[in-house]
């Protein structure tokens, strides 16, 4: 028994040091700050953290077959600026037209009020991951490289986006970002439920803020039964050995493509929320180029290897964290936002190193290469 | 042709079948059948495809004609899991493993135990359990990762594997050669009681012993054809060796030369590493053929290795012509004239997807460069050459070195370390997996490199070839050189009484060490 969770430990060395890092990081950050262990101190970093750590979660099921997605910044923005047409919660609906060079198109309009919403919501999860599986379709059928195939539906993603939001714009239901950005006690007074959230029994879980329990929930719901299917199986396996993964009879073709539909569907969520924080859809593209690479730098701080076949989407969402607590660091001592990327990188250094710490205990240096 | 009685008995019947490769004949126009309850040893050179075979019947390939029958009806397989579906069950030389994954993951990879639609973790792992226990191998925790198992334990995940599929028809390919001599007896138990099963299986190994132990009949391949089956007993290993082989060979093994004076190259003193290597010390002189024997994973490897600057952290003193080395790198090993031949040539030996010419020059191209830049007319006269030297058979030195057989893969490996002029050449199991008309080949290019001066150290599974290589064969056991072995003592009776360490075996089991 003791053996086993030797074991278990061994193998989520990379975990294990992800979720230490975060937890000393965000304690100290606490201490340091004004207002630390309060609520709206907590409510605040959730928002902050929230759309990174859906990206993380996102590039790391690519990841973990083998891939790398970089289209999901894209198709974060893309999303964001579809929910800034679709979120506006006008009570009588929103009329859809479109202006293709000139070309008027009608196309209806979009129901209001909270039904709404809610098919909205639908709407944009469905376009991200419909992204997601145009980029495996592509990765698998076109017998493409990840990485080139993503770069270019990423350009694609994001010239949809333009399209949609030549300048920033749109608009969010008022509800809709007050009831998602902030604690669970502020949720259920919007929406009116649990007697405007003031239920004795809810007290104690009211300052809990939305985003940590979508977080936990999406967590649960999706990744989880995803890592415990055939399929989620399956792209461990294509990660570690697709030849072999293909010779014991198992699905290589739709593991990939789930798993590129999976990181769109994730990819969606963090646009989706960004687009409600923001309560505007804009079509950035620094913006998106670097929640890419910050979603590559949280699988790393988390433990998955760039090579497939381990790591867990659990501990890319910690590497998220701990990238953006650092950042959460220079609010705080007053450092000059400029040295910001040096202290992400030599962060992001750091931690990769302390997951490399084993190379120093191999004796036999041939076990490096394997 | 199989004949009548043969055939409607059968359970497997293939007839006229062929395949091609890229216009390379693999298969002609193949009749084969074999029957439940019986071992059925597949018996040829590489090249002479039983590979291709062994794929058609599992679905990893399609034949290009030609039909098959499974237990009476006609079936062709598209992919290697409808021959699962069918029974038809494979656990082949590349092991299918995936190594990120748990033991457990693994060996129920294809249809793990589910509740609720999704994987039941507690399930998997005890049918893990049991299926290991079937083999007998309860020592391999199912929760460890594949990568952090040595090799012999991986082919006994993989062969727990297929058992989970219940297969009735298995197919072994070279399925024991990484395995411990104690798991082969359990695996030959296995073997037995499936076949009480009624269970058909086919067995392909390049171990002559192995194949007249176990199998009840055997089919000899030759060049894309079948040559011949017979019943056991039937044909002598050297009417075998014939058939396979399809020309005269006069002595397996070359001569041993008189021992002259002995000049020596290699000295071992008190070599100790990581509780896997005790004071070791021996001496290779030049023009000397050493053995490493004993039982698998006593420390033979690592020795090879810590000589070839591998290991971290070794103690004792390595003299190579009177000057003490400490070799920290592969690189290091190398310029003071060592060459190995490594224990996987898939992996360590070659780089497969890069061409026979590039690998050739590979660990030697100081000695063809001008400054910084490789100078194409010495490259290409020094792979000419080495072709030559070995007898490689390729179609064009630009071509990938994976489109070789295994045998010429290995040869390739080899000329890569010759083309470095080494004086110390250590062999890990070298003739592992090859066929045996490339094997002799491979004797008696060491006994002419040790003529010419070389120091050899040879690492062999087979007690069969130290005996007919070597000049002298030191034992391991747990680390250590037990007996070194010399002129008529070299027997197979010494030699496996040392390797049991007879005297001192009951202190502890074998392979304690290598846990």
């Amino acid at each position: 028994m003791l053996d086993d969770i030797a074991i278990r430990l061994r193998q989520n060395i990379g975990i294990v040091t992800a979720v230490l890092l975060f937890s000393i990081l965000y304690l100290l950050y606490n201490f340091a700050h004004p207002r630390g262990f309060s609520s709206a101190v907590l409510v605040q970093n959730g928002d902050e953290i929230f759309a990174l750590a859906m990206l993380a979660m996102a590039q790391t099921v690519p990841v973990l077959a083998s891939g790398l997605d970089l289209s999901v910044g894209a198709v974060m923005t893309m999303v964001g600026c579809f929910a800034s047409y679709l979120l506006t919660g006008a009570a009588d609906g929103t009329p859809l037209h479109l202006d293709i060079f000139g070309l008027q198109l009608g196309l209806g309009s979009f129901p209001g009020g909270v039904s709404g919403i809610l098919l909205g919501i639908v709407v944009c999860l469905a376009t991200g991951t419909l992204a997601g599986f145009i980029n495996g379709c592509i990765v698998v059928y076109g017998r493409i490289q990840p990485i080139i195939a993503t770069l270019a539906t990423g350009a694609v993603y994001i010239g949809i986006a333009l399209f949609l939001r030549p300048t920033p714009g749109g608009k969010i239901d008022e509800d809709l970002n007050w009831a998602m950005t902030n604690s669970l006690g502020d949720f259920a007074a919007t929406v009116h439920i649990f007697d405007d959230g003031a239920a004795s029994w809810f007290a104690p879980v009211a300052w809990i803020p939305v985003p940590f329990v979508l977080l936990i929930l999406i967590a649960l719901l999706v990744w989880v039964p995803f890592r415990r299917s055939v399929l989620g199986r399956a792209v461990y396996a294509v990660g570690s050995a697709e030849g072999a993964a293909y010779m014991s009879g198992l699905p290589i073709d739709r593991a990939k493509i789930a798993a590129f539909t999976l990181a769109g569907f994730f990819a969606g969520c963090g646009g989706l929320f960004l687009a409600i924080q923001t309560s505007s859809g804009n079509a950035d593209i620094p913006q998106a180029g670097a929640y890419t690479l910050n979603s590559i730098a949280s699988v790393v701080i988390g433990g998955t290897s760039l090579l497939g076949g381990t790591g867990s989407a659990i501990g890319s969402i910690f590497g998220a964290m701990v990238l953006r607590v650092i950042s959460f660091f220079f609010r705080i001592f007053d450092i000059a936002p400029l040295l910001q990327p040096l202290f992400e990188g030599l962060i992001l250094l750091a931690a990769v190193s302390i997951g490399a710490l084993g190379v120093l205990r191999v004796k036999n240096t041939l076990e490096l290469f394997r | 042709m199989p004949d009548a009685a043969l055939t409607r008995s059968a359970f497997l019947t293939l007839s006229g079948i062929s395949k091609r490769y890229a216009g390379v004949r693999a298969l002609e126009g193949v009749d084969f059948a074999c029957e439940r309850g019986k071992i059925h040893a597949v018996l040829g050179e590489n090249g002479a495809g039983k590979s291709t075979l062994i794929k058609i019947i599992a679905g990893v390939v399609q034949p290009d004609s030609g039909t098959m029958r499974l237990g009476g009806s006609q079936v062709s397989f598209a992919t290697p899991s409808a021959a699962n579906a069918a029974g038809v069950v494979c656990i082949f030389q590349e092991l299918s493993l995936m190594p990120d994954l748990s033991v457990a993951d693994n060996i129920s990879i294809a249809a793990p135990p589910r509740r609720f639609g999704l994987i039941d973790a507690r399930a998997q792992r005890r049918r893990a359990e049991q299926l290991l226990a079937e083999i007998g191998c309860e020592d391999v925790n199912p929760l460890m990762r594949v990568r952090d198992l040595p090799l012999s334990r991986r082919q006994v995940v993989e062969i727990a594997k297929a058992l989970g599929k219940k297969p009735q028809l298995l197919i072994l390919d070279e399925a024991t050669s990484a395995l411990t001599s104690a798991d082969v007896e359990k695996v030959y138990a296995m073997l037995a009681r499936l076949k009480a099963e009624g269970v058909a299986i086919l067995y392909i190994s390049h171990r002559m012993h192995e194949v007249e132990a176990l199998a009840d009949r055997a089919s000899v391949f030759r060049n894309g054809r079948h040559i011949e089956t017979f019943d056991k007993g039937r044909r002598s290993t050297a009417d075998i060796v014939q058939l396979m082989i399809g020309r005269d060979i006069a002595a397996q093994y070359p001569p041993k030369p008189a021992r002259g004076s002995l000049r020596p190259m290699l000295a071992i003193e008190n070599l100790s590493w990581d509780r896997r290597l005790d004071r070791i010390s021996l001496r290779v002189s030049a023009g000397e053929i050493v053995g490493l024997g004993g039982l698998d994973g006593q420390g033979q490897k690592s020795l090879l290795l810590a000589l070839f600057g591998v290991l971290r952290g070794v103690s004792g003193q390595i003299t190579v012509e009177g000057r003490e080395i400490r070799p920290a790198s592969p690189a290091a090993a190398k310029s003071v004239g060592i060459a190995l031949v490594p224990e996987d040539r898939k992996t360590e030996g070659l780089m497969l997807p890069m061409s026979i010419a590039d690998n050739l020059v590979i660990a030697s191209l100081d000695a063809i460069s001008r400054g910084p830049l490789v100078d194409r007319a010495r490259e290409n006269e020094a792979i000419k050459r080495a072709i030559a030297r070995l007898q490689i058979k390729i179609g064009a030195p630009g071509d990938a070195v994976s489109t070789l057989s295994g045998g010429n893969q290995q040869k390739v490996v080899l000329a890569k370390w010759l083309m470095t002029d080494p004086r110390i050449i250590l062999l890990n199991d070298p003739t592992r997996g090859i066929d045996v008309g490339t094997k002799q080949e491979l004797y008696r290019l060491m006994r002419e490199l040790a003529d010419q001066g070389a120091a050899i150290l040879f690492y062999s599974t087979d007690y069969d070839e130290l005996i007919g290589c070597c000049d002298r064969v030191a034992i391991m056991y747990d680390g250590r050189i037990v007996r070194e072995l010399e002129g008529d003592e070299l027997t197979e009776t010494n030699i496996i009484a040392s390797a049991l360490n007879i005297d001192a075996a009951t202190a502890d089991a074998p392979g304690a060490a290598h846990a």
